[in-house]
């Protein structure tokens, strides 16, 4: 499995990213520089946190009209894993692959800590080998993380299933006030997925923790 | 057009220059200057450009030796070997005076400043920290500025990505409406691609790159060397607006380009802009440097040369390269999307010249505008201030011992100095990149070094109360200290960055601490062989008629050479025992009780003896290379009482601790005493006689105070019994508390 990960100017995460598939799971993995406009190679694409153009007018929202947005676009409607984390999230709000918004975090600041998640829906190529429940932890980085959706599309997202991650209840559960604890989602053909806490950050115990790896595990099938 | 008003001494006084600072101008230009060369000289050889009242003192600390690869002020920052073919460049600067009147943009471009030294020596940075100090916060104004102070370092630095894994905030009157805002950057460099600020080679062509100039910060550096005034808040406008995402960019194309065998030198445009960056790198490269400002990428159309020449607009940097690789060099900033432009060439007349409007504007030597040329140096007279022996007679018997030592304990820890700082360390993005192995609250930070078994730990460290009370030994506590706590977490220490933050040093009092101050910190680091790889100083800082406590405050590196020996502060198992390296001696002398809970400032502050400290750190180094060491931490503020306390909360629940402790002193000397050269470890009972053997080889004191218990409480003699939810309310809740208020 080859992967791509894109860099926005103002990326900054995409170093994270890289060194997990490069040094912890050693798989072929690229820099893609966001003037890219064929993703074909590629089999799985992540969109890394940071500040694409530094967060200017609403987060994600100039990195929406990239050049490699239309081509990831397209592979995500041909069904090609699209993965966002953080800004990535932000971004593929923006550009209408995921549904909802996010706003700026329920006590106005930045957020950097460790947060506890559950694992909700297990079918994606995300979370297909964890279980449902398990308990993950890793960190969150972000000033505008609060998940926010109308009913309807709400009771879309519970409905169909596609609520990958959630907050856990109690102490360390859901500081930037999402609704429904929701930490990340997936689109309806279950291979788009944003979450705004970072797995790629925690793949190491030497760093505090390794849940995150599981996830990527999962999507390269060696659970 | 403006009519060139008449230069004369008035003129330059209002430049802050002195009478003989002008009359000297006029020997080395053999006329009288422009405005626009008036407004070069009083930038260059203001206090904050030329060190002119503290190079003399600076010169008296070690700056070789050690592991050091470049000399403190021969670059942007110093550099030091760390194996593997890699090396470590770090500084510490100050963003004093714009944090104080404008703390969000203050204290964001402070950040920006500080990383753009350690990019422009090539290094990528890879961590962070922030030395923060307010006023008290009772009073609103107090609040407000760590508020936004801490804002704007969050927003710049988090949205840059670079983590922010520790550093100090401190909280006490004497910084009221003088807060001190000093960042400390850490970058890595592969040393083959290291870059110099340098510009050689005549001919060879002179590009400004990054963002455009404006009108912000103009005469920031003047204004950085005089006193905070009411009249300073109408100076909102010499402090500078700054741009991460552009510095983002900057730094990503400025990294790109260090790796290109045809750069030839490459400066940040900090305090005093183009003027300093074009007269240090000419100075260096002992040529000359041709610019026309015509072609300098303008915010407003209508500036004037004087204004171009002195802009402080972030953001920016100055790029020489060889003849010829300019397609080269326009492809790299083509892809960042950064202005890129050519603007002058490297001569070898060892001028500075300036061109505005087809008009010759400045020439100027290059070499006497710059530190260690023609800028002034002066000797400063010092006098030993009244206070000084008047506040150094503190005796137990002038306070009363109190009833209840657990009230006392937890007044301690609720107090701002001592409580968690996690209200603002939330706030700092903690752990982009995946190297932070120990974030913000412990002793120091560590982060591991990508490719390497190694790691890095920093601290940041100074106890103003004890620099104030007795200069000369608080300089070197704070040398020590920093060490302590890089030891404490597993590292040997390298060297120090300093940033010298005291009052005017026209006053004899305020020179005197500063002198005595320095003097004290090169004590330290030849004692502990740590030289000096550079940093800043900020004077000035004084609000009405008071100074702020003198406050050099040590940044300190060290290695790990195996990341996975690093050691943290909280304890680990139930049955472990409570040991200490070195003697508690109880001094309450500066201590943060003396002042908490009896309002009292006095001394004499703890005594250090420097060959003792070396004794005690090489001793808990030595147990953590052993692999026998499970928590290490160093006493320190509150003493022995607030030092267990913090290794409770910070551990997982469930555990607490039982301590039986003798010694001659009184319940509150030994509860609440601060003593140098002591370090709390834990062990298990099989490693014991290990630890005293190690510590019988170098003659060195250890005693058994206790165990670890898995009883969720604090017990001490039977002065402490404490449940440890109260203890953890105090520590973790208070600040937050207070700024939510």
């Amino acid at each position: 499995m080859h992967f791509a990960v894109i860099v926005f100017p103002g990326s900054n995460c995409d170093h994270d990213a890289y060194h997990v598939f490069r040094h912890i799971l050693d798989v072929p993995v690229d820099f893609v520089w966001h003037r890219e406009t064929d993703l074909k190679k590629y089999d799985a694409i992540i969109i890394p946190g940071g500040f694409s153009y530094g967060d200017y007018l609403r987060t994600g929202a100039i990195a929406r009209f990239s050049p490699v947005m239309e081509s990831i676009i397209k592979e995500a409607h041909a069904g090609k894993p699209v993965f966002g984390i953080c800004n990535g999230f932000q971004i593929l709000i923006e550009s209408g692959l995921l549904p909802g918004a996010l706003i700026i975090n329920q006590d106005v600041r930045f957020l950097s800590q460790d947060v506890t998640l559950e694992v909700d829906s297990t079918d994606s190529i995300y979370t297909r080998s964890l279980q449902k429940g398990r308990k993950l932890t890793m960190p969150i980085a972000h000033k505008q993380g609060n998940f926010i959706a109308n009913d309807d599309t709400l009771k879309m997202l519970e409905v169909e299933d596609r609520i990958a991650f959630r907050y856990s209840k109690g102490k360390n559960g859901n500081p930037n006030g999402s609704i429904n604890r929701i930490a990340g989602i997936l689109n309806k053909k279950r291979n788009v997925l944003g979450m705004m806490p970072h797995p790629e950050r925690a793949v190491e115990t030497l760093l505090g923790s390794d849940d995150g790896i599981d996830i990527f595990k999962s999507m390269i099938g060696v659970a | 057009m403006i009519k060139e008003p008449v230069i004369d001494l008035k003129m330059a006084k209002e430049h802050g220059l002195s009478d003989d600072e002008f009359k000297r101008i006029l020997e080395i230009l053999g006329r009288e200057p422009n405005y626009v060369e008036l407004g070069i000289f009083s930038v260059m050889w203001s206090e904050h450009c030329s060190y002119k009242s503290s190079i003399k003192m600076l010169k008296t600390l070690p700056r070789e030796g050690g592991r050091l690869l470049v000399e403190a002020g021969e670059e942007n920052a110093g550099l030091v070997d760390l194996g593997d073919g890699l090396a470590t460049a770090f500084k510490i600067e100050s963003h004093n005076h714009p944090s104080a009147v404008e703390p969000y943009e203050g204290a964001a471009t402070g950040i920006g400043g500080i990383m753009r030294d350690i990019f422009t020596m090539g290094a990528r940075p890879i961590a962070s920290m922030n030395s923060l100090r307010f006023g008290s916060l009772e009073r609103a104004r107090n609040r407000y500025l760590l508020d936004h102070v801490v804002e704007g370092i969050a927003d710049y630095g988090n949205c840059l990505g670079i983590p922010m894994v520790g550093g100090e905030v401190v909280i006490e009157d004497s910084y009221s409406g003088n807060c001190l805002v000093n960042a400390m950057s850490l970058g890595i460099v592969e040393t083959k691609y290291v870059t110099s600020a340098i510009a050689k080679g005549v001919g060879n062509p002179v590009y400004i790159v990054g963002s455009t100039t404006g009108r912000d910060g103009i005469h920031g550096a003047t204004f950085a060397s005089v006193e905070l005034t009411e009249e300073t808040e109408s100076k909102r406008s010499n402090v500078q607006v700054g741009d991460p995402f552009t510095e983002k960019l900057l730094m990503e194309a400025s990294l790109e380009l260090s790796k290109k065998a045809w750069l030839v030198g490459i400066q940040d445009m900090g305090a005093a802009g183009i003027t300093c960056s074009c007269s240090e790198m000419s100075a260096k490269g002992e040529s000359g440097i041709k610019i026309d400002l015509d072609k300098v990428p303008l915010r407003e159309d209508s500036m004037n040369a004087y204004e171009i020449m002195l802009s402080e607009s972030q953001e920016r940097m100055l790029v020489v390269i060889e003849k010829g690789f300019d397609a080269e060099l326009n492809a790299i900033f083509e892809k960042w999307e950064l202005d890129c432009t050519h603007f002058g060439e490297v001569t070898d007349t060892g001028m500075l010249e300036v061109y505005h409007r087809g008009n010759k504007v400045a020439e100027i030597p290059s070499e006497e505008l710059v530190l260690g040329g023609g800028a002034p140096q002066y000797e400063m007279p010092v006098r030993e201030p009244a206070y000084f022996s008047e506040l150094n007679n503190f005796t137990i018997d002038s306070i009363q011992q109190e009833e209840d030592y657990n009230k006392t304990l937890l007044t301690l820890l609720s107090t701002p100095n001592i409580t968690s700082k996690q209200f603002v360390f939330r706030q700092y993005d903690s752990t982009v990149r995946s190297n932070t192995v120990q974030g913000p609250g412990g002793a120091a930070a560590v982060i591991r070094l990508k490719g390497t078994q190694k790691g890095l730990a920093m601290s940041t460290d100074c106890n103003g109360r004890y620099v104030y009370l007795n200069p000369r030994m608080g300089g070197q506590i704070a040398v020590v200290e920093s060490a302590r706590n890089v030891v404490c977490s597993g590292a040997e220490p390298l060297a120090i960055t300093n940033c010298l933050n005291f009052g005017n040093p026209q006053d004899p009092e305020i020179y005197w601490q500063f002198k005595e101050a320095v003097t004290g910190i090169g004590e330290a680091c030849r004692a502990l062989n740590t030289p000096v790889t550079g940093g800043n100083v900020s004077f000035y800082n004084e609000t009405g008629d008071t100074a702020i406590y003198p406050t050099p405050v040590i940044g300190m590196v060290g290695l790990l050479e195996n990341i996975n020996q690093s050691v943290t502060i909280e304890f680990k198992d139930a049955g472990d025992f409570i040991v200490t390296l070195g003697a508690l001696n109880g001094c309450l002398g500066g201590s943060e009780y003396l002042r908490t809970i009896h309002g009292k400032i006095q001394g004499p502050i703890p005594h250090l003896n420097l060959e003792l400290e070396m004794g005690i750190q090489e001793l808990c180094l030595d147990a953590i290379k052993k692999g026998i060491i499970k928590s290490a931490h160093d006493l320190s503020d509150g003493g022995l009482a607030v030092n267990i306390s913090e290794s409770i909360v910070h551990s997982k629940q469930g555990l607490g601790a039982r301590l039986d402790v003798v010694r001659k002193l009184q319940n509150n000397e030994l509860l609440f005493g601060e003593c140098q050269s002591v370090i709390v470890v834990t062990l298990e009972e099989s490693a014991l006689y290990e630890l005293i053997l190690l510590a019988q080889k170098l003659d060195m004191h250890t005693q058994t105070i206790g165990r670890v218990t898995d009883t969720n409480s604090l017990v001490i003699n039977d002065q402490i019994d404490i449940s440890r939810i109260k203890l953890e309310n105090a520590y973790f809740n208070s600040l937050e508390k207070i700024m939510t208020q």
